[in-house]
């Protein structure tokens, strides 16, 4: 599929915007996260994933599981940049009785599929998911989205182990590889590399790309979608914490950013002078 | 018993005689009195019953299809059967994954795999997003004589602080038939503890109907009521006619689903003035049937004379089931000699 590269490019300044916005409502939250991975989220859900922003209940959806539910104010993003949420309904974010809550929960949000939150079970549950739609002959795809933190948990490994052996060619694993989790770099807190060759040791079709380019990672979603082989398919996105805002990006301490008032509105300003046109 | 302590039993005992020695067993034919009627792994036969009549039944196992009956279901339903190996956190997430997309999973373990190893994912995947999951797992409370890795003598307590689930622990193989049934029709997910194999049968002495949510009172007597659920209320109707030979007069009331409890049902019969009320679980005495009718009764303003008969809160010994239960009070001897000992003082 040709892909809209610049269309793709404001979608991904779209994302990265609402999650500064709604940042800015908490005074808190995992922007950083949200910046990283709105390259990803753009790809996924502006030219990857078939869905309909005014149904997304519709059966005929590829399922995008997040199974960090910490990532909530990434994913709200691209569901309000998507039309699934209103942009009003950002200023609600964390407060009471909002669809928004700081973590991601199924019940309260619409299109989000999984309560993520307690890492390791995303996989797990797009495992079943993935069975389930085979059994109704459905042709969608189960797209999970995990961090490189949670490659620490075992379940993701049992889940991989299971994926590959029950021949999983309708699941989709992208792991945000941003090396922060909330002890320190992932690397230091337990080295998961080299993941890429993990993932193929347990029988993925798996790609590493550049999660903040957005070329390759169309490139990376269509190579997934149309490998041949009946395996289960993984990508991991290198990515940028706080990508798109220098100035936090520059920041030692980016797994939960907490910046002053005044940052908020330098952060969206920042956003707004690189806006793609 | 720590390490230490138990070592010292072994230092200080004299050897048994061979010819009396009995094997360490788990078979739950072994739970009846001698001379009950048994059924082969009656959830496996109606499960297969329930799926010839809904599609949406499918059945996963972490390596424990032949050990949870659910090789009956394997074997007549090969292309709805998941085998996940042995891997309960993957097969539990996979479970509610099946059941986001409207399928109906049964998915079977040890109990204490699901309570102690995959607690998190069912509360999280399952529990939490009130999926149709049934989780129904062998080897519940003291039913082998394979020591605390295998004994799930603390499942009813982890389980019943979850919210949405339904807890169902069924006596025998009439009860296990009836309630699988149940709890298939049931929406929402739902812990059933499985006694499997060979079963015994005494339900069907009475005019039994497993119903979801109710206790139910088996027979009347003047002097104690018999609260208990699971394979405790074999013991409990054994218990009762063989005080009754004594002039005592007890009843039964059969208490299945732990959650949500029968709290109606139970206020009802345990109010009756005078008896004393004995509750008997094949579980620990720490947050189990036990715990759960006192709270309940305390609640309602119900006070009677009342003493858990349970797993006492300690790690249990390995060994063959019937010494094991002697030792630890749930035999039926047992129950008799510990109510005996109540009434007289």
């Amino acid at each position: 599929m040709s892909a809209d590269l610049p269309a793709l490019a404001r979608h991904a300044w779209g994302i990265r915007h609402h999650a500064v916005r709604m940042g800015a409502v908490q005074k808190q939250g995992y922007v950083g996260q949200a910046l990283g991975v709105a390259d990803v989220l753009a790809v996924a859900y502006f030219h990857a994933m078939d869905m309909h922003a005014d149904d997304p209940e519709w059966e005929g959806r590829d399922r995008f599981l997040l199974s960090i539910g910490h990532y909530a104010i990434a994913l709200y993003a691209a569901l309000i940049e998507k039309g699934v949420i209103p942009a009003l309904e950002l200023e609600t974010y964390g407060t009471d009785d909002s669809r928004l809550p700081m973590s991601g929960m199924a019940s309260y949000t619409p299109g989000m599929e999984i309560t993520g939150g307690s890492l390791g079970q995303g996989l797990g549950i797009g495992v079943g998911m993935a069975l389930g739609l085979k059994r109704k002959r459905s042709e969608c795809f189960i797209y999970n989205l995990m961090s490189d933190g949670e490659l620490g948990e075992g379940s993701t490994w049992e889940a991989a182990m299971s994926a590959a052996h029950h021949a999983l060619d309708n699941l989709i694993c992208l792991v945000d590889f941003n090396n922060q989790q909330a002890d320190g770099c992932s690397r230091q807190v337990l080295s998961s590399e080299p993941v890429d060759q993990k993932f193929e040791a347990f029988g993925w079709y798996t790609q590493r790309v550049d999660g903040n380019d957005l070329n390759a990672l169309v490139e990376a979603f269509d190579r997934a979608r149309h490998h041949p082989e009946p395996v289960p398919r993984a990508i991991i996105c290198d990515t940028t914490m706080c990508k798109g805002v220098p100035f936090l990006e520059a920041r030692e301490i980016a797994h939960f950013v907490r910046v002053d008032e005044q940052e908020w509105a330098l952060a969206l300003d920042i956003l707004q002078q690189g806006k793609p046109q | 018993m720590s390490l230490s302590r138990r070592r010292s039993k072994w230092l200080a005992r004299t050897p048994v005689d061979a010819a009396e020695r009995q094997l360490t067993s788990a078979m739950i034919a072994s739970l009846g009195a001698e001379g009950l009627p048994t059924v082969s792994a009656p959830f496996g036969h109606a499960l297969v019953e329930i799926a010839h009549q809904r599609d949406d039944v499918v059945g996963l196992t972490a390596d424990l299809g032949k050990y949870t009956d659910l090789h009956v279901f394997a074997e007549a339903f090969p292309e709805r059967f998941y085998q996940m190996g042995m891997a309960e956190q993957v097969m539990f997430s996979a479970a509610a994954g099946l059941a986001k997309e409207g399928l109906t999973p049964f998915a079977t373990t040890y109990a204490v795999f699901a309570a102690r190893r995959a607690y998190d994912f069912i509360a999280m995947a399952i529990a939490e997003d009130n999926l149709d999951v049934k989780m129904v797992c062998a080897l519940p409370g003291l039913t082998t004589g394979y020591g605390p890795s295998h004994q799930a003598t603390e499942d009813l307590a982890i389980f019943r602080g979850l919210p949405n689930l339904t807890i169902v622990d069924p006596c025998d193989a009439l009860e296990i038939h009836q309630a699988t049934h149940a709890i298939a029709a049931h929406k929402g997910p739902v812990y059933m503890r499985l006694l499997r194999g060979q079963v015994p049968s005494i339900l069907d002495q009475y005019d039994y109907q497993f119903e979801l949510g109710k206790a139910q009172l088996l027979e009347d007597g003047a002097e104690v009521l018999f609260v208990s659920s699971g394979f405790m209320t074999m013991r409990t109707i054994e218990a009762m006619r063989l005080l009754r030979v004594d002039g005592i007069h007890c009843g039964v009331l059969h208490c299945p689903t732990i959650k949500p409890l029968d709290v109606a049902t139970l206020v009802k019969h345990c109010a009756k003035p005078g008896r004393l009320v004995v509750t008997a679980e094949n579980h620990s005495v720490i947050g189990g049937l036990g715990e759960s009718v006192a709270s309940a009764l305390l609640q309602n303003g119900v006070t009677p004379a009342f003493r858990m008969i349970g797993l006492p809160d300690e790690f249990l010994d390995a060994g063959a089931l019937p010494v094991l239960h002697d030792q630890y009070g749930i035999s039926t001897d047992a129950v008799v000699r510990q109510v005996k000992h109540w009434l007289a003082h």
